[in-house]
């Protein structure tokens, strides 16, 4: 058997297909999964996400610890309740992991890291921090609610005690507050505005089920993918993992070069692939019927010469191949999108293996929609 | 076992088989395959025309989660494909037995033709695949 969230009953009694997920018994569907997709565009959904890994750290030297240990520089971080996406390298520049990381007071943080990696996140965390005094802690004792959706917060506040509703309606866009034993923050993995709540696991389920009551529609793992893609969010162990850095993985945009004497681990052979170019993470828009999918080959021509070298073919006109990472249908599009790493190009166009044949898909850029609405054209 | 029409019969890949009159029978894949596909986002069906042996892998069925093919259980000419499953896959999803029908054959019996099963044999393979 497998672990089991303070939800799991909920689900079941909700009617959930459950799946196994990275050891967890998960919720993949309450019976459709593109209607949950759609309430979560449209109106409102909540996902269980208690499998996530909470890990509390604090100790005197905690922010000189994280700003070693991560690749985005928690010294951003300037107010309590701020909170920062990130990865968490190797020294090699892997991606252990991704997460978020909430300021709570300048001596105390809370991440939240992927379920399948959180056993080997800890082991990492614990051996880089011992040299720092700083004290780690898992929160098995939270669960965690994700509402999201363009009538989310609205529907939020109406389950928090009266005297908490203006503060959690103030919170800004990446940041979030604590509210007696719950921890409340405006962060997501959909593209939508929303909360993630970090609640006591025993008000989880009687949480679930007012939330329920306002109209707020159960949603699993498989909107969350479909949602999450959409939204242009990777997915560790798709289109990251220890053998890409964050540079090929369309994450530049989360590692703080500057200030240029924070020496984060990863940052050596990170400062020469900045140099040296090699793949990039693009998103895919299939130009046709059919399905983009993780592992489909894709074909790239149009590789400027010196890139080409180092592919399959060499020389100048050798096409060569990338990989979809993560592909999927996308409800809100009616098409195939997808995440996919190749060699950089200049061409407009790919070609992607589907099942034996080729079809072409379009380069875009990342996120295909946010807000309910489409950011590239179809 | 309510969601298996006793007037139909399986095969042991899914697909149901309907028989119409005068030879043409009307295929279509069951509750349990839709069920394990989950939403339906494209639909392929055969054209009108195209003459299928027993077994042959003739429509597509792709879901959010995988591409699966579907095979003619019987040999013949296709009559007709469902094209309101261009539109609508959904209706798959919804009505398996009914409005999800893929396509019409005109049978050519031969010894390519697959096994069937009656509603109850069906219901005891789901039910010892289950075990």
């Amino acid at each position: 058997m497998g672990l089991k969230t303070p939800l799991y009953h909920s689900h079941v009694l909700q009617g959930a297909k459950i799946v196994d997920f990275g050891g967890w018994e998960m919720p993949l569907h309450y019976g459709s999964q593109i209607e949950e997709h759609h309430a979560v565009r449209r109106d409102a959904g909540m996902f269980d996400v208690s499998h996530m890994g909470v890990i509390d750290l604090c100790g005197a030297r905690c922010r000189e610890f994280l700003r070693r240990l991560l690749a985005n520089d928690v010294a951003r971080l300037k107010i309590p309740g701020k909170a920062l996406y990130t990865c968490m390298l190797l020294p090699n520049g892997g991606v252990i992991d991704d997460l978020i990381v909430y300021c709570l007071s300048p001596t105390a943080y809370r991440m939240v890291v992927n379920a399948t990696t959180r056993d080997r996140d800890l082991a990492w965390i614990r051996r880089q921090a011992a040299a720092f005094d700083v004290i780690v802690t898992v929160r098995e004792d939270l669960a965690m609610i994700a509402i999201q959706g363009p009538n989310a917060r609205d529907k939020t506040l109406t389950v928090l005690k009266p005297p908490q509703r203006p503060a959690a309606l103030e919170l800004r866009p990446f940041s979030g507050a604590v509210f007696d034993s719950w921890f409340i923050a405006r962060t997501g993995y959909t593209g939508e505005d929303g909360f993630e709540v970090m609640l006591p696991a025993a008000d989880a389920a009687k949480t679930w089920q007012a939330l329920f009551d306002q109209g707020v529609k159960p949603a699993g793992l498989g909107a969350r993918d479909t949602l999450r893609l959409e939204a242009g969010m990777n997915l560790y162990g798709n289109d990251m993992d220890e053998n890409h850095h964050p540079l090929e993985s369309g994450l530049a945009w989360t590692v703080a070069f500057e200030p240029g004497d924070r020496d984060f681990i990863g940052r050596g052979v990170l400062e020469s692939a900045r140099v040296s170019g090699g793949r990039e993470l693009v998103g895919l828009l299939l130009q046709e019927r059919g399905v983009l999918r993780s592992h489909q080959r894709v074909i790239v021509d149009g590789v400027a010469a010196d890139a080409a070298v180092t592919g399959d073919g060499g020389g100048a006109a050798a096409a060569t191949t990338g990989e979809v990472t993560s592909g999927t249908f996308s409800p809100t599009l009616n098409r195939s999108i997808a995440l996919a790493r190749v060699p950089r190009t200049a061409n407009p166009t790919v070609q992607v293996e589907i099942r034996g044949k080729l079809h072409a898909a379009s380069i875009v850029k990342p996120p295909f929609v946010r807000h309910g609405k489409a950011l590239i054209s179809v | 076992m309510s969601d298996i029409p006793s007037d139909l019969r399986f095969t042991q890949s899914h697909e149901w088989v309907r028989q119409v009159g005068n030879g043409a029978v009307e295929i279509g894949i069951t509750e349990h395959a839709q069920n394990a596909l989950g939403d339906l986002v494209f639909v392929e069906v055969p054209e009108a025309g195209r003459i299928l042996r027993g077994g042959e892998a003739c429509a597509v069925v792709e879901s959010v989660k995988a591409a699966s093919d579907v095979y003619s259980p019987l040999g013949g000419k296709v009559i007709i494909g469902n094209s309101e499953l261009k539109a609508q896959p959904e209706l798959l999803n919804k009505e398996p037995y009914g409005a999800g029908w893929l396509f019409r054959l005109e049978t050519h019996p031969s010894t390519d033709d697959v096994a069937l099963m009656s509603a109850g044999e069906y219901a005891k393979y789901l039910a010892d695949a289950a075990k």
